[in-house]
């Protein structure tokens, strides 16, 4: 039996009002990779965060005995010296420095006040190819895709000389090769290393690749740990503790949906980057979508597909664009996001936060944000109509809220969403382009999103939906467009569509067949 | 306790300020609330409830601000001055075209900062500097005493510095008291039958007999029936009003306001959304300049001469009594009420400090750490509880 390199006992964290952590107890032995799962809310972060010291000794109860001794953390630092790091979710590296100056932000390298830079950047690369990556540490944060920042952040807790990682949400923003190589790396790592990390995911596939153990919270409390050493975990069994209950079906059944005309169409589209004018970013793309149906378009991060929908929806991105664009058998030609919300379209974002939603104003204001001039009469707002309008929605995708007046910044990644769609819903559109729909929500609330999308369809709408989740992509799909590197490398009927057949499509692209 | 704790902290400002009025009528012994000095605290803060409305707008957007607005006052009130004096242009005429060279200047402003995206300050510094030398070389120019005086132009002082006749102060202050609770009782009943959240009965009458009760303390001082020295209702008063009241309901309850929230929001959002984001920041810099012009107005009235240090510092007043009043300095929250309680504070410490006759200097370092002090308290009470 190894030996325990951290045990928290009885930990309880209370914010006002709210019991966030009641009574957890969490063990985790040397050298082993430890998931937490749990739906949004559930508690993971925070445990993590009273663990690193986010929450200092004194706000919660319970102890953490690291190592055998009992640790009483007030700050980050303070963690982190004894070689605990965690990673968050959202990166947080800075944009326009160098890798190597990130690496060592707070923790610089040389003597007293001068940085020296060639031990800087020395170490850097040192610990660069420790994660595999064969970059200077002299390049910029920029200039690297989400995936190899996500290496650098990994190579940064190396440089702190961590002996227990822990990993928020580590491949939310990673497409599946990227996903695979970060799983690999940490195995690596664990066997050459022996290397611990505790590893919060949503992503059910990775956590039984990487996991030797697997605890499940909810609300507040540790359910169960499983082994995976002593029994076979399947992932319904791990979504079955986490929802406690069994998800017979994880992409509901769409029944009479009858699908119709062409609704959209798209001849030879192609898009360059906005900075760097000479990048095609998406490179002569054709397609349809019919009333009634849900495309999907399946591709991985960088593949130009938010590119795609975005210059779409009115050029909201990109420059140079050029193709034909039908509606209804009509061709238009779509100047800004206004007139594509007045011809029937909507894009619903990836990025939630960042451009979805406000996040200081309350549910209606977000609401009837795409369409005010349904809720308003010669300019001004009617606020009963707005107030019923929200409520209306908030009722019908069961968003979570006392109250349609609390900021949406306040709800939960599954409820923003479904605010979010809601906003859209509302403004009418015809053919609704949704981008990552159910990015960084829980099991259930994925669920539902599922049952809107199919309430849509069923009432004549067409939905293209762009994921980089295979298993989602094929569960909801009538038909699938692949994409790769800016083009559309294939096109499959859901009948046909399965994790090798779409992953074949980008394999031959690749090889330039 | 914890009703009486949320209370305090959703009306700090209106709080403080009944605090510093009470700290002042101790240290003046009372002069500050004679009727002569509810005439100072308006017809001396006219321009800044005015600038602050439109500086309010413009910093809803991202906390932008504008630092040309003092310079357009001199500017326009230069080149008014210099129509109605020296060149006989009928009053009206004179107005239209100092609204036309505002509205002009605003939209180069305007232009340059939403659609070439230069930074709100570099703009309209160019305009600080810009506006400010050339209203300066034009009285310059005309007088040989660098200043224009419009002392004989009686039909546009009139407009702002005569006031309605003390007999009518009473009975107006009645109608709009009626009419103010009139409007409230009809909301609640209107969000009752309708089924909706509703405040306290409570809270209603209080808040009624408070805003009452104030504005027939002010309809009694013009009117003085306390046997004081009054004059009736300043003009300019009214003029501060109608603006007042204009830019709340547009804040508000329409289209447009809302889009100022949004996209202080979240600007990208807003753009998706569908909102022509250009245009409504174009819109900010166009009526800030705008109501610049109206400022300029009131400002060319009371001082009854154009000179090249008209309205110098206009500007900082004005984001001060947006801060003060609790107007985000990143943008996305305020109310226009709130900006005014913020003025009206400043106003009344400026007003009391003279009265002590306290040394400028210090007056000026209180009124920088009322400032700082306000940020600092917004920044806190807003600071986000920790999430679960």
């Amino acid at each position: 039996m190894a030996k325990v390199i951290l045990e928290m006992k009885n930990i309880t964290k209370t914010f006002p009002g709210v019991k966030a952590l009641d009574n957890v107890n969490f063990q985790v032995e040397e050298g082993e990779i430890h998931a937490l799962v749990g739906e949004n809310g559930a508690g993971k972060s925070t445990l993590m965060n009273v663990l690193s010291g986010i929450y200092p000794y004194g706000t919660y109860e319970g102890d953490i005995i690291y190592n055998g001794e009992v640790c009483k953390f007030n700050k980050i630092k303070d963690s982190e010296e004894k070689g605990i790091v965690i990673i968050h979710q959202e990166l947080a590296l800075i944009p326009y420095m160098s890798i190597g100056e990130n690496m060592f932000l707070g923790n610089e390298r040389g003597k007293k006040a001068a940085i020296d830079w060639n031990e800087t950047y020395g170490e850097a690369d040192k610990f660069l190819k420790m994660v595999g990556l064969s970059d200077s540490s002299r390049t910029l944060v920029k200039e690297l895709g989400t995936g190899k920042q996500q290496l650098v952040e990994i190579a940064k807790a190396l440089a702190k000389h961590a002996k227990l990682l822990i990993l928020d949400e580590p491949t939310s923003s990673l497409n599946e090769k990227d996903s695979r190589a970060l799983l690999d790396l940490l195995l690596r790592f664990k066997k050459e290393n022996g290397l611990t990390s505790i590893i919060i995911s949503h992503k059910l596939n990775e956590v039984s690749y990487v996991a030797d153990k697997i605890t499940v919270v909810r609300d507040g409390a540790t359910i169960e740990t499983l082994d995976k050493s002593k029994e076979e975990i399947s992932e319904d069994r791990i979504i079955k503790g986490m929802v406690g209950r069994e998800i017979t079906d994880r992409f509901p059944k769409r029944h009479d949906v009858t699908i119709g005309d062409v609704n959209l169409e798209v001849r030879n589209w192609s898009v360059y980057h906005p900075l760097y004018p000479e990048k095609k970013v998406v490179d002569n793309v054709s397609f349809t979508v019919r009333k009634g149906e849900v495309v999907g378009i399946y591709g991985l991060m960088g593949a130009g597909r938010t590119e795609l929908a975005m210059s779409i929806f009115g050029k909201s991105y990109g420059t140079g664009i050029t193709g034909t664009m039908l509606l209804n058998g009509r061709e238009v030609n779509l100047k800004n996001a206004k007139e594509a919300i007045k011809n029937k379209l909507a894009y619903v974002t990836e990025d939630r936060k960042g451009n979805g939603l406000v996040l200081n104003n309350p549910i209606k204001i977000n609401t009837t944000l795409a369409n005010l001039d349904a809720v308003s009469a010669k300019n001004i707002i009617d606020k009963d109509k707005e107030y019923q309008v929200a409520v209306e929605y908030k009722d019908m995708l069961k968003t979570k809220t006392p109250t349609v007046e609390q900021n949406v910044g306040n709800l939960s990644g599954g409820n923003q969403q479904k605010v979010l769609l809601a906003k859209w819903m509302f403004a009418e559109p015809d053919v609704l382009l949704l981008d990552e729909p159910t990015r960084g929500i829980d099991v259930g609330a994925k669920y539902e999103i599922y049952c809107i999308i199919n309430d849509l369809v069923k009432a004549g709408k067409s939905v293209v939906m762009i994921s980089s989740e295979l298993p989602e992509t094929i569960g909801m799909s009538d038909r699938i467009y692949v994409m790769n590197e800016g083009k559309f490398v294939g096109e499959l009927k859901q009948e046909e569509a399965s994790q090798e057949s779409i992953m074949a499509c980008i394999m031959r692209s690749g090889r330039g067949e | 306790m914890e009703k009486v704790g949320k209370i305090f902290k959703e009306h700090t400002m209106q709080i403080i300020l009944v605090l510093v009025v009470i700290f002042f009528s101790i240290t003046t012994k009372g002069m500050i609330l004679s009727a002569m000095n509810f005439e100072a605290l308006i017809t001396q803060n006219a321009y800044v409830f005015i600038l602050a409305t439109g500086m309010f707008m413009c910093m809803l957007i991202k906390g932008n601000i504008d630092l040309s607005v003092g310079a357009t006052v001199c500017l326009v009130d230069a080149i008014g001055a210099y129509m109605l004096v020296n060149m006989g242009t009928p009053v009206p005429i004179a107005m239209i075209a100092m609204v036309l060279i505002g509205c002009v200047i605003g939209a180069i402003l305007g232009w340059l900062i939403a659609y070439l995206n230069i930074p709100p300050w570099i703009a309209t510094l160019g305009g600080f500097l810009a506006f400010r030398g050339l209203g300066t070389k034009i009285v310059t120019t005309a007088s040989s005493t660098s200043s224009i005086s419009i002392n004989d132009i009686e039909g546009f002082k009139k407009l702002f510095n005569s006031h309605i006749p003390k007999a009518l102060c009473i009975p107006i202050g009645v109608i709009v008291c009626v009419i103010f609770v009139f409007l409230q009782i009809k909301d609640r009943t209107t969000k009752i039958k309708k089924g909706y959240e509703t405040e306290s009965l409570m809270a209603l009458i209080v808040r009624c007999v408070i805003i009452s009760a104030i504005i027939m303390l002010f309809a009694v001082k013009y009117s003085g029936a306390l046997g004081e020295t009054a004059l009736g209702i300043p003009m300019v008063l009214i003029w501060v009003v109608v603006v007042l009241l204009i830019y709340n309901f547009i804040a508000s309850k329409t289209v447009l306001g809302r889009y100022f929230y949004a996209m202080g929001g979240n600007m990208e959002a807003t753009r998706l959304s569908g909102i022509d984001t250009k245009l409504v920041l174009f819109f900010a810099y166009l009526n800030m300049q705008f109501l610049s012009v109206i400022a300029g107005w009131t400002s060319l009235a009371k001082l009854s001469t154009a000179n090249g240090y008209m309205g110098q510092n206009y500007e900082l007043d004005a984001i001060s009594a947006c801060i003060v009043g609790g107007v985000s300095a990143y943008g996305g929250s305020g109310s226009v009420f709130g900006m005014v309680v913020g003025a009206t504070l400043i106003g009344v410490i400026n007003l009391g400090m003279s009265i002590m006759s306290i040394d400028p200097n210090w007056q000026k370092v209180v009124k920088g750490v009322v400032l700082l002090a306000a940020v600092v308290f917004e920044i806190i009470n807003n600071r986000p509880k920790t999430k679960a």
